[in-house]
């Protein structure tokens, strides 16, 4: 299965979270958001401009800028 | 048995979990807001009654997890562990379990007397959500109670079993330990036995979760332990093999590993108490979502219902707004016939009456304001404005959810600053507010509107609009200037809930209306109150046998910082006017009525005003003196708002030195930049 950045997923696209890397902040705020290894994540839409995305994981909507998106790396299914 | 029991409750729970609909369901009218020690993070505290206790409630901010990663978990950790309440109510989200029970791990871990307050259970019901509360509740070592925040069911449940738990009378009320696994339980022993050489520090906490929070890279624990305890070097040194073991056979950081258990003890849990759970479908809420965030709709809505917002709050404002204004009129009137001549009066009407209810008149407008900004925050819309804007405000160096405060500020940089208390960081609450004033508002249109239509003629308006564009330009770079050097490295990561949509409660909103209305009004009482009377004595003194404005104080601080405003093209009499518009900018108009000696109630005020003008000003320094206008100082309203926001002086100090520096180069610039190239 192919390894990916999470920004690189494309609308609606789904995929299963890897690893979060990055920054500690960020890193822990993702982690306990529930960014562990296994969890799904669903690319409901970007907004009209572009940036930030709307992810759905765990049963809830999350907004996340594609800067951030870049350190989990994800596998897409 | 009729003595009197106190004990302490703190309400834990994620942003949007409901805690504030429970927090007023628990305490109903008797509530106080204010702000944690230090910080600019709104505390509530409050009283309920359950038989004979007498329980003290503590609101807790919101959090996701106990990290210390933000002030507002700071704030909320540093409570449970230092104020040690007696019982903590986790308020748990049960249409998002899965999330919310991550802090009530970090619950567990603390080791604290909690009840869960398993919330939105309607909603988990419509949903198809059925969930074995005795089950979760041995699970997890708590009792769980269902409610309804909005419509105070399972309130007293709530808390007869804190009672209860309080009492040690519940049995389902045990320790539990999460098992974080083999390699890291044995890392955590290592830890655990490492300090308890100390004896300090086992005394005040479960050394567990000291050693948990070591191997997360606790910063605050970490300096904590470093600072109290004896044998630091031993504790160190284990905690960097520790780090370095689990990472070798692991794989990972311990981080990830330790976040990983507690979610896969989560799913453990889950796993036995979902007796019935509905996969998802489409709701009303992602129809309606996929309208308000359309690629092409999204943004013309969000402009469109900020006109509507800015549109009744001038328009419908306006009849309070003539009411009151009238209410001052009579009194002034009434105040001025009945006392006596003289000083006293003289400060009453002049000073107080008039340098007040400048301001009061503003109060309507400031409810209507908030009317919009909690049903935008409750309904759900706030985030996804947020959302929809945050690439804009991002080049600014701030966040998405500063773009409502930033828009306010056309309208008032006061109620603008008082809305930024929706944003979470503090760093980019810090910006935000410093900002802001250079988002030019209502009061300075008057300034403009007499120096354009004075020099500009046919042009007023594209001049007008030129300043106003100035603000927002000087906005942005002075936001990218502060965030790349004050506020370095400090970007708050942008992950932001988008809560579902739901129909705002009438209640909550007047609850919100009437908190800002109060502060607005503790303010005017206040700061405002102190400073019309400084305006007032700085103006009307010393006294002399014919009143001149240019021999009172405030001429001559006119006259002393005269030099210093004559390369910018404007002489003493706009250093009055400046010095006045200080209290609030409109005033420097009215300064001008008086320093040209036009009486208010001439008819042809408003031409002989210009003609003075024109004989004393080129049009040149009328740009630029509008420039200075727009920049310089804010208004004693909004540097009081400032205060108590920025929970410092020296920030607010910092905003009068930064924007006076600003006012004065660009005016400068514009003016010398205007006369080397021929304009006068
Ligand atoms: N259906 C339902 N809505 C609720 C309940 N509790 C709170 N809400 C709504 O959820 C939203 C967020 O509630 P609030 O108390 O502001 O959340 P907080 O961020 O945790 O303080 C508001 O729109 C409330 O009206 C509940 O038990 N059921």
């Amino acid at each position: 299965m192919k390894i990916m950045k999470l920004s690189d997923l494309p609308v609606k696209g789904t995929c299963r979270v890897v690893k979060v890397s990055g920054e500690k902040a960020i890193k822990k705020r993702l982690l306990e958001m529930g960014f562990v290894r296994g969890t799904e994540i669903y690319v409901k839409k970007v907004a009209p401009l572009a940036d930030p995305m709307e992810l759905v994981l765990k049963g809830f909507h999350l907004s996340l800028r594609r800067e951030e998106a870049k350190d989990v790396l994800v596998e897409k299914i | 048995m009729n003595e009197k029991k106190r004990i302490k409750i703190a309400l834990a729970g994620n942003p949007n979990s409901g805690k504030s609909c429970i927090f007023n369901a628990l305490t109903g009218s008797n509530q106080r807001v204010g702000n944690w020690a230090g910080v600019t993070v709104e505390k509530k505290e409050g009283y309920a009654k359950f038989g004979n206790y007498e329980i003290e409630v503590v609101d807790l901010p919101g959090t996701y997890s106990l990290t210390a990663f933000s002030m507002e978990e700071l704030v909320a950790r540093d409570f449970i562990i230092k104020e040690d309440p007696d019982v903590v109510i986790n308020v748990i989200d049960s249409t998002n379990l899965e999330r919310n029970l991550y802090l009530t791990t970090q619950l567990i871990e603390l080791g604290v007397k909690a009840v869960v307050a398993l919330n939105m259970s309607d909603e988990a019901k419509h949903k198809g959500i059925i969930i074995d509360i005795r089950k979760l509740g041995e699970l997890l070592g708590m009792p769980v109670v269902e409610t309804v925040g909005t419509r105070g069911i399972g309130i007293q449940d709530l808390l007869r079993e804190a009672v209860a738990v309080h009492e040690s009378k519940e049995p389902l009320s045990r320790h539990i330990h999460i098992n974080y696994g083999g390699e890291v339980e044995e890392e955590i022993k290592k830890i655990q036995a490492a300090l308890k050489k100390d004896r300090d520090l086992t005394e005040a906490f479960s050394t567990r979760w000291l050693a948990v929070k070591l191997l997360e890279h606790d910063k605050q624990v970490r300096d904590d332990i470093i600072a109290k305890a004896g044998a630091t070097d031993v504790i160190l040194k284990q905690i960097e093999t520790s780090h370095a073991h689990i990472e070798k056979i692991l794989g990972d950081e311990s981080e990830i590993i330790l976040a990983d258990a507690r979610y896969g003890f989560i799913k453990g849990v889950l796993h036995e108490v979902y007796i019935h759970r509905a996969f998802d479908r489409i709701t009303i809420s992602d129809r309606i979502d996929t309208i308000l965030t359309n690629r092409l709709l999204g943004i013309p809505i969000l402009l469109g219902l900020l006109w509507v917002m800015f549109q009744t709050t001038f328009t419908l404002g306006k009849y309070p707004m003539g009411m009151i204004g009238g209410l001052i009129g009579h009194i002034s009137a009434f105040l001025s016939n009945t006392m006596p001549d003289g000083l006293i009066k003289d400060l009453v009407v002049n000073g107080i009456v008039s340098g007040v209810g400048g301001v009061i008149v503003f109060l309507p407008n400031i409810m209507i304001l908030f009317f919009f900004i909690s049903i935008f925050e409750d309904t759900g819309y706030m985030a996804r404005a947020a959302f929809i804007m945050d690439r804009v405000m991002h080049t600014l160096g701030l966040h998405g959810k500063s773009f409502i405060p930033m828009i306010m500020g056309f309208g008032c940089n006061t109620s603008a600053i008082m809305g930024t208390r929706m944003l979470e960081n503090k760093t980019d609450r810090l910006l935000t507010i410093l900002i802001n004033p250079l988002i030019s508002c209502s009061a300075r249109l008057p300034v403009y509107i007499l120096l354009a239509g004075t020099f500009f003629g046919r042009n007023a308006g594209n001049v007008i609009f030129a300043v106003y564009m100035t603000g927002i330009v000087l906005a942005i770079l002075v936001g990218r200037l502060f965030r790349k050097t004050i506020f370095k490295g400090e970007a708050a990561p942008f992950v932001m809930e988008l809560p579902p949509y739901r129909l705002p409660l009438l209640k909550s909103v007047a609850i919100h209306m009437w908190e800002k209305g109060s502060v607005f009004l503790r303010k005017v009482g206040g700061i405002i109150l102190a400073a019309s009377i400084v305006v007032w004595f700085l103006m009307s003194f010393p006294r002399t046998a014919e009143y001149k404005m240019e021999q009172s104080y405030a001429g001559q601080i006119g006259k002393f910082v005269a030099p210093v405003l004559e390369p910018l093209g404007f002489g003493w009499k706009g250093g009055i006017a400046l010095i006045t518009g200080i209290a609030a900018k409109e005033i420097v108009v009215s300064t001008f009525g008086v320093l040209y000696n036009v009486g208010e109630n001439e008819v042809d005020r408003m031409e002989k005003l210009q003609n003075a003008l024109r004989k004393d000003m080129t049009p040149l320094a009328a740009l630029s003196f509008m420039l200075f206008t727009l920049i310089y100082i804010p208004c004693m309203g909004t540097l009081g708002v400032m205060y108590r926001e920025l929970g410092s002086a020296k920030w607010a100090l910092f905003a009068v030195g930064y924007s006076l520096t600003l006012a004065w180069l660009v005016s400068f610039v514009v003016y010398r930049g205007g006369m080397l190239l021929g304009v006068r």
